[in-house]
This record gives structure tokens, sequence and C-alpha cells, in this order.
């Protein structure tokens, strides 16, 4: 076939791109599961099913199975259409997808049975873990192949940002879970002590900043200003902000592990770099908002421009309130308190989920050749469901957080404490009870969507024939 | 040599590799029009737009 007639690859985007919305309710249920039992202990049946087994597999969905599905889709979707060249192997490209897919389910049997490694964020057993290996080294294949056989000159940042994504989640993936092996379901970790707290905290802030950030960040720079109808505010910016984040991300894990038996000296190194990534996060996050710069209006009516950039302004939110959060003295209150689940909720439905709900919106027509999704009212309605939902979550998390780390500081004139931490449990019921409605709605939207989604695809057609596009001349490579 | 100078030479040299990216976006002047350019890259393609939305060559809906 000539290049003129060859097609995009849209299979694997379509697929990824609904199974991101299937995964988002599975995950998001669990999330509202979770959260009625901290509300009603009574939820907590048999050994399988309660908090303790629940919680990694709550982590698990939302951030591998959605966020996950969330970024092959849009990034086989932008790097094809970027680079103005079909995907690299449709082979490989399709084992990425049944082998993810694989991985998600082996996850949800062995999270509940219990089998888990302890390292939060990276649980699954070393098989599962080998298994995650292989498939990320053909997804940076696939990816990397595209890029090597594109048509045009440049390659567009929004691709820089899912590179360095694909890359650093490979080396965080294999470092962190490099274990040694005593059973088929049990294994010990390579390292030990502090230096196994470090690695794992390592991975931990950089699955935040190269998994939940560098990807999403891809997006923005896609779908932002495709939405918008106009090209990113500065390029410019956006080369610096890139390689910003890539100097300074690595090095901030450390806050993780303030007051513990990490040496001191590297708690401060993490603080300090915490504190410099506010300036290449928030430098992305206006850049991003720049980019509707006196195109305004179409944020009053555009329901995919709402997501898209009220995401920015939960990450520009977020990425002030973490380095705020790694200061040490701030981190004395905030650190096991649900002031970190508020923050990280913030980021994870307010930026992450955000960000891909309206980017999925922009896919959905576009894979199933509609001009538009089955209902723009309903997308309308699934932004204000969930933009209530996230403020009631978060607000509520600040609120018990705050009074969890008042009270457990609190002493009496004697030097004993002043409230017991049962005390504090019994404080927070209400506010657990706030979080749990505002989990609810958000994931009540993520029905409204599903909703959505269906019809746009019974009334549409698959679309497997929009044409590779030939480039102007001033492109060519 | 101790290791302490090796990461010590390390770290300088990254914040120079970062102030010289900020330098190569920002002061060379030849660089802006290929970051023109390059930022122009999503819509250069508005065919494949029009073909995924179902719409014809002057965005009038197609009969189907």
């Amino acid at each position: 076939m000539s290049e003129t007639q060859s097609t995009y690859n849209y299979k694997v985007v379509r697929q990824f791109a609904v199974m991101t919305v299937i995964w988002g309710i599975v995950g998001m249920l669990v999330g509202v599961i979770i959260a009625a039992q901290l509300v009603w202990p009574d939820l907590n049946f048999g050994q399988y099913l309660h908090f303790g087994r629940l919680r990694p597999l709550h982590t698990n969905a939302v951030i591998f199975a959605f966020g996950g599905s969330a970024l092959f889709a849009t990034s086989y979707y932008v790097v094809q259409r970027t680079c103005h060249t079909r995907i690299f192997s449709d082979g490989l490209a399709a084992f990425t997808f049944w082998g993810w897919q694989l991985v998600i389910v082996l996850a949800a049997i062995t999270l509940p049975l219990g089998f888990t490694s302890g390292k939060e964020y990276a649980e699954l057993e070393w098989p599962i873990d080998i298994l995650i290996t292989v498939v990320w080294v053909a997804y940076a294949i696939v990816f990397f192949g595209t890029i090597a056989k594109r048509k045009v000159t440049h390659i567009y940042v929004a691709n820089w940002f899912y590179g360095g994504f694909i890359l650093a989640v490979a080396l965080l993936h294999v470092v962190n879970s490099a274990a040694i092996p005593v059973s088929l379901t049990k294994s010990y970790s390579a390292y030990a002590g502090v230096q196994d707290a470090m690695v794992q905290w390592w991975y931990g802030h950089n699955a935040v900043g190269f998994f939940l950030t560098a990807g999403f960040l891809g997006m923005m720079y896609y779908f932002v200003p495709k939405q918008a109808g106009r090209p990113v505010y500065s390029y410019r910016l956006s080369v610096v902000h890139f390689w910003a984040l890539i100097f300074t991300y690595m090095w901030a894990g450390p806050h993780h592990l303030h007051y513990t038996a990490l040496p001191d000296w590297a708690q401060s190194v993490g603080m300090l770099f915490s504190l410099i990534l506010l300036a290449p996060s928030w430098g992305g996050m206006i850049n991003g908002v720049m980019t509707l710069s006196g195109a305004w209006h179409k944020l009053r009516d555009d329901p995919i421009l709402k997501f898209l950039i009220t995401s920015l302004s939960f990450y520009g939110m977020s990425t002030f309130e973490g380095p705020m959060m790694a200061i040490k003295t701030v981190n004395a209150l905030s650190h096991y308190t649900d002031w970190t689940i508020g923050h990280v909720h913030s980021g994870a439905l307010g930026w992450v989920a955000m960000i891909s709900i309206g980017s999925i919106y922009y896919l959905l027509p576009r894979l199933y050749g509609k001009s538009e999704m089955f209902s723009i009212k309903l997308i309308t309605v699934h932004f204000w469901v969930s933009t209530i939902g996230v403020v009631l979550y978060i607000a509520s998390m600040w609120i018990a957080g705050v009074m969890q780390g008042l009270m457990w500081r609190a002493v009496n004139l004697d030097g004993t404490l002043t409230y017991s931490f049962v005390e504090s449990v019994k404080a927070s019921y209400p506010f657990w009870a706030i979080r749990f409605l505002g989990g609810f709605l958000f994931l009540f939207g993520m029905l409204i969507m599903a909703y959505n989604m269906v019809k746009t695809i019974t009334s549409g057609r698959s679309v497997d024939d929009a044409r590779v596009v030939l480039v102007p001349a001033a492109h060519h490579a | 040599m101790d290791i302490n100078n090796l990461r010590a030479i390390v770290t300088v040299v990254s914040l120079l590799a970062f102030l010289g990216i900020v330098w190569w976006a920002y002061g060379v002047k030849g660089n802006k029009k290929r970051f023109e350019e390059a930022a122009m890259l999503p819509f250069a393609d508005e065919e494949a737009d029009l073909a995924e939305l179902g719409l014809d060559r002057k965005g009038q809906r197609k009969a189907s």
C-alpha cells in the first residue's frame, strides 16, 4: 500500500478509549465502596472484601486501568496524527491492549486474595510485574517506532511528554519491582530497610510525576489546542516546561519520608526539589490555560473545553498544595492525615480524571464517525456533577486532615496527649460521609458518560478509513 | 577521586545543561521559526479531522 492510501490505526485507540470509561467506573466504584466502609464499618465483608484488600485494588484500578488506558488511547492517537503516519506495528499495538487488560484482570483477582508485595502503587506480585515489563517494552517499541517513521521534521511536544512518561515508568517499574521470589505468589524486595523505603518513594513520587503528570501533560498539549482551535500559547515555554520537569521530578521523592529514618539531608533535598517543582508545574498550567487567550468565550458553551481547562485549574491547585505540604514543618501537621488523601484526589480527580474525560469526549465521536457526542447537554451535566463531587471530596478531606493533625499533636500541660486516636476517628465521621457523597457524585458522572458513549457508538460507525495526511512540502523531513 | 566530587560535578553539569536548554529555546533566533512550525503540527491534517467527523471537504455532512 502506498503512503497516500494508508490509514491511521484507530482500532487500538477505540479499544483503549472505551476501556478507559469502563475501568474508570470499576475503579471509582471500588473507591466509593471503601469510602462507605469508613463511614459504615459493617460493610467490611469477610477477608477478601475488607478495606485493606480493596484499597490497593482501588488505587491500581484508577491509576493503571483507568489512567493507563486513557494514556494508551490518547498517545496512540496523538503520535499517529502528529507524525502523519500509521502506527509502527498493528500487531504489537494489539498486544499492548490485550496484555494490559490481562494485567488489570490479574490485579483484580490477586489483590483481594491478598497477594501483595506491600509497596504502595506497586503491590502486584512478581509474575505480574514481569508481564507489565513485557507489555511496557512493546508499548515503547510501538510509540518510538511510530516517531521514528514520522513524515514530518518536528516531534510535536505532546510526544515528548508521552515519550518521557514511557521511558521513566519503565525505569521506575524495573528498579522498584526488583525482588527475590520465594514462590509464585510471594517475593521479598531486593532492598532492605531505609534504602527500600527510599527506592519505594523514589518510585512512588515519580509514578505521580511521570505516570500521572507527564503523560497527561501530553494530552494537554494536544487536546487543549485542538479543542480550542488555536496553537499552544508558547511552544518555547513548552520546551522549557518539559526539561524542567525531567530535571527536577526525580529528586522530590524523599518528601514522602519526612521525620523517618531517612537521613535528614536527604529529606531536605526532597523538600527543596519539591518547592522548585512549583515553577515548571505552574509554567505548564499557564501555558495550557493561556492557549485560550482571546477565545475565552468558547469556554462558555463548550463542555469539553470546560473539562480540559478546569482540569488545569486543579492541576495548578494541587501542584501548589504539593510543594507546600513537602515543607517539613507543614508536613509535620499534614502527614498521615486525610489532608494527604484530599491532596491526592485534587490531583487524581480534578486533574488526571478531568483531562482524560475531556480528551475521551473529544476522541469518541471521531473514532465512531460522528460530528459530536450523542448529547452535548449530558457532557455539561457530567461536568457539573463531577466538579461538585471533587469540591466536596477535597474540602471535606482538608477539614478532616487538619483537624486530625491538630488533635494528634495536642498535649496537656503535663505533657500527656489531649485526645486518644479513636477520638480523632469519631470526629472524622461527618467528613468521611461528605467524602463518600463527593466520590459517589464523581462516579455518577462516569455513568452518565458511559450512557452517552454507548448512545454515540450505537448510532455511529467504526472509523478505519481516516487517511494519513500528505504533508505540505515545508514540513517534509 | 572522591565519589562526592563526581556527584557535585554531575549536579553542576545538569544545571548548565538545563540553562543551555533555556537559552536554546529562548535565546537562539533561528529557533523561533521552527518552534512556530512545530506548534502548528496538530492543525496540519485537517482532512483526517473532517473524515473522522463524517464531513466532506467543505465541512458538510456526508450523505451516507
